[in-house]
This record gives C-alpha cells, sequence and structure tokens, in this order.
C-alpha cells in the first residue's frame, strides 16, 4: 500500500462544484500547496468549509468559491482578510455563515453519520435568521426545550497539512494544538494529507503515537509538501510569513493585483515559489509568532 | 491611599476590565485584546487568583504570560488548553470573555460579521466567530475603545452575532438562562445591563467625562446607575504589577 502522489494528482481528483474542508484555523496550518495547486487548475463552483485563512481569501481571489461555509476569515496579525473582504463585500458570494461551533458541530455530525446534532449556538441570532434552512427542534424529554438543529456538513474532500505522514496515510500533528483536522478528515468522502516529511512507515513511541489524531483508512492520498503551509504556520516548525502576508494584502489594493500576486507567486509552480520566498532554509526558519 | 497615583486612560481601563472578572470562580478567563487581557491577568494577578488562564495559544498558565516578546521568560505550564476543549469549555459555560466587538445594541447584541447590507456590506469584518455561541452559553463583557454611536448603533446592530436582550429574538422554549452579559469598558465609562428588563445603564464613568457625553455619543438611551460615580482609579499596587502583566508597559 502506498498512497503516495502529488499535489496534481489530489487536484485531479477535485471537480467542479465539489464541497471541499480544509484542515487548519485562520493562518495556521494550511493546506497551500495544495491550495496553490487548486488557483492553478481550472476547477470551479466550490463550496468552501474552511475556518478561513488565506485558503479561503486565495480561492476567492482566483474566483473559485461558489459557497463559502464559514464561521470568520482573517489573517490574524493581519486581522482583515484582504481578499475575503474584497470579494465578500462585492456580494458575489453564497454564504452559510456560522458560530465556529456550529461549523464543527456539523462537521462531528457528518463524521458520525447522523442528520443533526443539537445546539444552542446560533439562537437568537440572524446566523439562524439569514439561513432558514437550519431548523429547530424541541428535546423529546421532560425538559421540552428548543434547539438549534445543526445540520450535518458532507464533504467531498478533506485537505489537511500535517507535520509527518507515512507511505500508508498514518499521520503526525506536532504542533501544540491540532485544531478541528480530525473532524475535517471524518466529515469527507476522501481526504489527502501533505506533509512537510513523508516515511515509508511511521515506527514510533507512545509519546509520539499520541500525536496521531486520525486514522489513515481517512485518507486517500500523501504529498510530500515541504513548506507545504506557508505563507500560514506549521507550528512547532515555522511561523507565518509576515512580509509574504503584507505582498499579498497590497495585492489586494492593486489594479490587477492578483493576476500580478498569480504570475510571481503560484503560476510558475511550488519550486519557483520556494525560491521566491527565499527558498526552504529560509521558510523552514521563520520564527513562530509570539502572543 | 493611592488617590493621587498618575495613571494613563489604558491602564484606568485596564483595572476597569479586571474589575469585570470579580466575584466568577474558578472561569476560564478569556480577555482578547492587549486590554481585556491585561485585564484578565490583573484580576488573576489580584483578586482572583482562582481564574484560569492560557498563553493566548492551546496551554493553560496559572502565571499570566507577559505580553509580547518574552526575552528570557519561559512560561510555566500547568494545563491544555486545545481549541476544541474552549469550546467544551464554552459550552458547559466556564467561561467569562471580554472581546471587543464592531457594534453593540442596547440588547448586548453585538456584531463582528459585516457593516451595512448583508448580501452586499459596506465592510466585511471577520465574520460571527464565536459571538453566537459564547453569547447563549457563558458571561461575556466587552470592550470599546473609541465610544461612538459607530460602536453603539441605534436599533439593532446590523448583523447580531451575538444574542442579547431583544425578546423578539427569542422563541418559547428557547433556554435564556445561561446568557449573561456583565460589563462595557469603554473609553468613557463603564456599563452594565443591572437596569430594569436588563436595561443599559452606566456604571461609572472615566475621570473628566459627562453623563451627557456618554449619552450623545451613544446611539440609544441610558440609564443611569444609582451609584453611578467615577471609575476606581488603579491602585497602586495595580500599577505596579510589572511585566508579566504588564499594565505599565502597555500603557
Amino acid at each position: 500500500m502506498n498512497k503516495l502522489m502529488t499535489t496534481a494528482d489530489v487536484v485531479d481528483q477535485l471537480r467542479d462544484g465539489m464541497t471541499i474542508g480544509f484542515g487548519g484555523w485562520g493562518p495556521r496550518r494550511k493546506p497551500m500547496a495544495i491550495v496553490r495547486e487548486i488557483l492553478r487548475s481550472d476547477v470551479k463552483d466550490l463550496t468552501v468549509v474552511s475556518y478561513g485563512g488565506p485558503d479561503v481569501g486565495m480561492l476567492c481571489a482566483a474566483g473559485k468559491v461558489k459557497k463559502l461555509i464559514f464561521g470568520f476569515a482573517t489573517l490574524d496579525a493581519i486581522p482583515l482578510e484582504p481578499w475575503y473582504r474584497k470579494v465578500r463585500e462585492a456580494g458575489k458570494l453564497e454564504l452559510l455563515e456560522l458560530d465556529e461551533g456550529m461549523w464543527q458541530w456539523g462537521l462531528r455530525a457528518a463524521g458520525m453519520r447522523v442528520p443533526f446534532l443539537p445546539t444552542r449556538c446560533g439562537l437568537a441570532t440572524d446566523v439562524t435568521k439569514l439561513n432558514p434552512e437550519l431548523k429547530t427542534i424541541q428535546s423529546p424529554y421532560d425538559d421540552g426545550e428548543v434547539l438549534l438543529a445543526m445540520p450535518a456538513l458532507k464533504l467531498d474532500v478533506a485537505l489537511v497539512h500535517v507535520n509527518v505522514a507515512d507511505q500508508l496515510g498514518n499521520t503526525l500533528i506536532q504542533g501544540g494544538d491540532p485544531y478541528f483536522d480530525h473532524l475535517v478528515a471524518r466529515a469527507a468522502d476522501a481526504c489527502y494529507v501533505s506533509a512537510e516529511r513523508v516515511e515509508e512507515r511511521l515506527a514510533l513511541t507512545p509519546d509520539q503515537a499520541r500525536l496521531n489524531t486520525f486514522e489513515r483508512y481517512l485518507v486517500k492520498g500523501v504529498v510530500h509538501a515541504p513548506c507545504g503551509a506557508h505563507p500560514t504556520t506549521c507550528a512547532p516548525e515555522y511561523g507565518w510569513d509576515m512580509s509574504h502576508f503584507k505582498r499579498y494584502v497590497a495585492s489586494a489594493a492593486e489594479e490587477g493585483g492578483w493576476q500580478a500576486y498569480m504570475d510571481e507567486f503560484v503560476t510558475p509552480g511550488e519550486a519557483a515559489y520556494q525560491d521566491k520566498n527565499g527558498g526552504i532554509e529560509r521558510m523552514g526558519k521563520l520564527p513562530l509568532p509570539v502572543f | 491611599m493611592s488617590n493621587n497615583t498618575e495613571f494613563t486612560l489604558a491602564e484606568l481601563m485596564i483595572v476597569a476590565a479586571s474589575e469585570s472578572w470579580r466575584g466568577d470562580g474558578e472561569v476560564l478567563a478569556s480577555g482578547i485584546g492587549v486590554i481585556p487581557r491585561l485585564g484578565a491577568s490583573l484580576a488573576k494577578l489580584t483578586y482572583a487568583p482562582e481564574l484560569l488562564m492560557t498563553d493566548s495559544e492551546c496551554f493553560l498558565v496559572e502565571e499570566p504570560i507577559p505580553l509580547g516578546p518574552r526575552g528570557d521568560y519561559v512560561p510555566k505550564y500547568s494545563g491544555y488548553m486545545s481549541f476544541e476543549r474552549v469550546f467544551e469549555c464554552v459550552w458547559g459555560g466556564r467561561r467569562h470573555a471580554m472581546i471587543g466587538p464592531t457594534q453593540i445594541d442596547r440588547f448586548g447584541q453585538t456584531n463582528l460579521s459585516v457593516v451595512g447590507d448583508y448580501r452586499k456590506p459596506k465592510a466585511a469584518i471577520l465574520g460571527v466567530r464565536g459571538l453566537p455561541g459564547n453569547s447563549i452559553n457563558h458571561i461575556n463583557s466587552f470592550f470599546v475603545p473609541n465610544h461612538s454611536k459607530r460602536v453603539f448603533v441605534e436599533g439593532e446592530v446590523d448583523m447580531v452575532s451575538g444574542g442579547g436582550f431583544n425578546p423578539a429574538r427569542w422563541a418559547p422554549g428557547m433556554k435564556q438562562d445561561f446568557m449573561d452579559i456583565r460589563r462595557i469598558v469603554t473609553d468613557l465609562c463603564v456599563l452594565d445591563f443591572e437596569g430594569p428588563d436588563h436595561a443599559i445603564r452606566v456604571r461609572s464613568l472615566h475621570p473628566g467625562v459627562s453623563f451627557d457625553e456618554v449619552q450623545e455619543k451613544t446611539g440609544f438611551p441610558l440609564l443611569k446607575a444609582p451609584e453611578m460615580g467615577e471609575t476606581p482609579h488603579p491602585t497602586a499596587a495595580q500599577l505596579a504589577k510589572g511585566n508579566p502583566p504588564g499594565i505599565r508597559a502597555a500603557a
């Protein structure tokens, strides 16, 4: 069994109109090498499900997003995600804007193969008012409480970036916080992971093995993508690239800015991308942010 | 006494923010942004050592982390609080967060999503983030660095992200009991919702600020709390708390 493939192989599996979930959180451990491959492709009309960072922004900038299912989009250190903002303000996106908790509740429901999970989150807000497809349900027990029935968010494909993987699809997330990648993986028909390092077969100590957060049977393909989360963080190895973020933010204010960004960083391919960003020697040593 | 102690507006607001957590017991204190975070840190370092706090990432600390570059300071972790655990904490109600919404209305409803029309907004901000879940599950306070009618809007906020005390938004059978909106600390005053039917009140005014000025810069009518006075000044002991948590350093 060998699930090794390339970013191009992953994007070959995508079809117009698919619902795609992204791992990571804001500007943290996003599968950006795969995002860049999507940007180079002609795949379109995607429903993007993400705790959004530049994955959401760049896919919006490139006109790939038909519908966004999200709780936020941000670069954190730069609070407003520039391309999300620009495309959102143009009124061009279909939206399902969810409480962060509802978002993961939807993925959990999909992973558990139940139609919904009950929650209070979202009641008495515009989240429910703007999205009448979100229904309430009354508790069948004596309390009779009215709760929101958060529908399952079923994904066609999940894309996740991890620190270490093997050719069988085993993965390790070595940063302090695994975020919700396990839920994204479980909600999808097919999960593809990119990894900083890929081994033939992991042979771990118990402490290391605890950093595996979802099973390899969920993983359809493994891509070796060193610095594949750049310009987002990949703790504990490297932090976000503030100079790249600033260049990216500036592109949203320039006439033809997105095409220029594509021409400079994306279209020439991942090797050229690394050269443009000082090579993986620089990218892999970017300091982690301190709060 | 420390009535003659000199202090800055930022220091006054940090102390006012810290008061929000008084009496909460063992809850996770989440101060998002510099002043709320330093307020939470000050509370933990003075009258509320029982508060739980993180390093703003995924570990719990019993000694608040200093702001910014740490130099030789090495955080001492006491536990783990990944984002997933934060949600478990939120849903269990053992948290008091203080964040800075883009808009707040007289019901305590908050907006962090968009300004203007939802479909084609004047300004897209962050998204609703965790506000819907926070608002219905645990204690919330807010921080407003620029008290104005742009923040304290007339009518309802443009996109109700965090719920509040607006009866029209609640259907029969929905549980409101866990909603608890405590304080709003601004650059002019401290507000609460302790008026009749959770009416919003001015609890204290910062030095040199009048009730009329606050009212003029607010898009809805305010009540005066019967005990409304001047916002307590920082004490020398509070100001002496260095970095960590650094209230002087931030001011």
